[in-house]
């Protein structure tokens, strides 16, 4: 009786869980090697880059924001990495702790341009969107670049079956739920987002919170994409394109609301598997490439439709 | 009052002038009179950054400029930017297009200008062009099938690239073409963009689904580099796997015995050759219509042509 009580609050909590559920069950019966331990493994490390650039996408948009940028300031922070110890010769933990820097400097201009310079969230990660990707371009010359031993074992196991993304994954999820749930910051990023205004009446220096937001959302994608360039001990010119999306469509999937004030790190989370699933088992069920775009588009739909009309039905 | 704010836009537009100024002065080459353009398709893949350094280094040699833009992969963006060459007075235009069904604007461009239009790597289906300079995408991908049947027999999969994409279509098809010669039969046909990592995760994913496949076919290197890491060490050994393009990256792996072929393409020859013909026009002297550069399977065998 408890049981079906708190599996059914754990659903209403999530809608997009029943939605995961929903696709893990249906791709469990058309495709026999999905529910093995090996593939579900695999899963967890493909949605990992995602998730975590979604994670930090999770705290943008709590508090009322957006962040384009994510895919490109990862292909960037991951390039400087492999640069610097490629090229300029440094040790791999400090060209690692350089690439994560580089996220965070990202994420800090981001931040100051739309605190200080009052530029919409969009504009000013739009165009941090270009001018990270051409500066992957200007550091690697348009080449992969091989990544240092320590990025390269991010990408790595650790036994067979504990592989190092899906580590990473967990404790950035830990990371996540953290921040939002038992800190200031995170407390104040749900009262900017429920109304900025408020906030900064309340007491609440809301350009300051904007900058470590979007310097937490710069250094979240700099792990994002060292954990891209380990899984293939290069980082690549082009690694990344339009995975912003793809983090946007987790946070959005999770339940968070893109006007801000409500998002939780569990929805990423499930957002973020929800779209390696989908990917994972359109690749075994052989659907044709020119459709799988149309599927996932409609489950991203779906998914965020169920989760709208749950929260009618509760209220 | 709106003073300060008035010079800092303006010294804001003059630093941006001057940075445009200083980064368009870097994709120029040095001296002479005749100014070309070379419109790539996209500097995010290594094999066209080889592309315009062969044909940067022909420019220097032949004593002409050479102003490069990229499209960034948009089919659109290009079409604009041969409008925009074909109002700047070059002697010459140089295409490499997004997509040879849709470059017909921009050679209508060049055409109404009275421009000599060169088409690189990819043809233009309908227009105008002096010269087209090309690998047969088509031969490579039959190539590449009789390579891997050559090398395996049984179960393969073939990682496509970006779908509808002319690379794509066109290695895809010389792959069909050329899979009646060995003993080879595909089970799997899946696309992964171009792009390594996608290469890595859906290679991971087929081989759930087919655990007995003995060969790999990827439209690109970055895909079939992608698929040897999803193979760990079953690359080269149980799993055979043919890219495509000859990277400096491919041709590592196939020296490291992970890759047992690439069919390379020679993009550097490609660039080299579309000035040459571009200046000729430029010069008004007579040009060669289709320059073949040949696509050459490398194997460990003859690596060492390929490797600089």
């Amino acid at each position: 009786m408890t049981t079906s009580i708190n599996a059914r609050k754990v659903l209403s909590d999530n809608g997009a869980l029943g939605g995961l559920l929903v696709l893990v069950v249906a791709l469990s019966v058309l495709a026999p090697s999905f529910l093995s331990t090996q593939n579900l493994l695999n899963v967890g490390v493909q949605a990992a880059v995602v998730a975590v650039l979604a994670f930090g996408s999770t705290f943008v948009i709590v508090s009322g924001g957006i962040d384009l940028s994510v895919g490109s300031v990862a292909a960037l922070s991951a390039m400087v990495g492999a640069w610097s110890s490629t090229e300029a010769g440094l040790p791999g933990p400090l060209a690692l702790l350089l690439g994560l820097a580089t996220g965070v400097v990202a994420g800090l201009v981001n931040g100051a341009l739309v605190s200080y310079g009052r530029l919409p969230a969009f504009i000013a990660t739009l165009a941090m969107l270009s001018v990270a990707r051409g500066l992957t371009l200007v550091v690697s010359q348009g080449t992969p670049l091989a990544t240092p031993d320590v990025v390269s074992e991010l990408g790595s196991n650790l036994t067979p079956f504990l592989p190092v993304p899906l580590l990473v994954m967990l404790v950035f999820f830990g990371l996540t739920a953290f921040v939002l749930t038992r800190t200031y910051q995170g407390r104040a990023m749900y009262v900017i987002g429920g109304n900025e205004e408020a906030a900064r009446l309340s007491g609440i220096d809301v350009r300051k919170q904007k900058l470590v937001i979007y310097a937490l959302s710069g250094l979240f994608a700099a792990v994002a994409g060292m954990l891209l360039a380990g899984r293939l001990a290069s980082a690549g010119p082009q690694a990344a394109v339009g995975y912003e999306l793809d983090a946007i469509a987790a946070v959005v999937i999770g339940g968070a609301s893109l006007s801000g004030g409500v998002g939780r790190a569990s929805g990423t989370l499930i957002g973020a598997l929800v779209l390696a699933v989908l990917r994972n088992g359109l690749n075994q069920l052989q659907v044709s490439p020119f459709w799988q775009q149309v599927v996932i588009g409609v489950v991203i739909a779906l998914a965020v439709l169920l989760d709208t009309l749950r929260r009618r039905s509760t209220r | 009052m709106d003073f300060p704010r008035k010079v800092a836009v303006a010294a804001l537009s003059a630093s941006a002038l001057a940075l445009t100024a200083a980064c368009g002065s870097g994709a120029t080459g040095s001296g002479g009179d005749v100014t070309i353009g070379l419109a790539v398709s996209t500097l995010n893949n290594p094999y066209f950054v080889e592309l315009k350094q062969g044909a940067e280094e022909a420019a220097a040699e032949l004593g002409v400029k050479l102003t490069v833009v990229d499209a960034q992969n948009d089919a659109t963006n290009q079409v604009n930017q041969v409008q925009t060459f074909a109002t700047q007075g070059l002697k010459a235009i140089i295409i490499n297009p997004v997509d040879s069904k849709q470059a017909t604007p921009a050679a209508k461009a060049a055409e109404n200008a009275g421009i000599p239009l060169v088409a690189v790597d990819r043809s233009v289906d309908e227009g105008k062009v002096v010269s087209e300079v090309a690998s047969d995408n088509v031969q490579g991908g039959s190539l590449a099938a009789i390579e891997l049947g050559r090398a395996t027999s049984g179960e393969v999969v073939h990682l496509q690239g970006i779908p509808g994409a002319s690379a794509s279509r066109d290695r895809g098809r010389g792959f069909e073409q050329g899979l009646n010669s060995g003993g080879i039969k595909v089970v799997a046909s899946q696309p992964a963009d171009f792009d390594r990592a996608k290469g890595l995760d859906v290679m991971t994913n087929l081989l759930q689904a087919n655990a007995s496949i003995k060969g790999v076919f990827a439209d690109n290197d970055e895909m079939a580099l992608g698929a040897i890491k999803a193979l760990g060490d079953k690359a080269g050994t149980q799993v055979q796997v043919v890219g495509f393009d000859g990277t400096p990256d491919g041709l590592k792996a196939v020296e490291d015995g992970t890759m047992t072929a690439t069919i390379a393409q020679q993009p550097k020859v490609l660039g080299r050759k579309a000035v040459e013909q571009a200046v000729k026009a430029a010069k008004g002297e007579a040009v060669q219509q289709v320059v073949d550069v040949e696509v050459k399977v490398v194997t460990k065998k003859n690596l060492a042509e390929f490797k600089k």
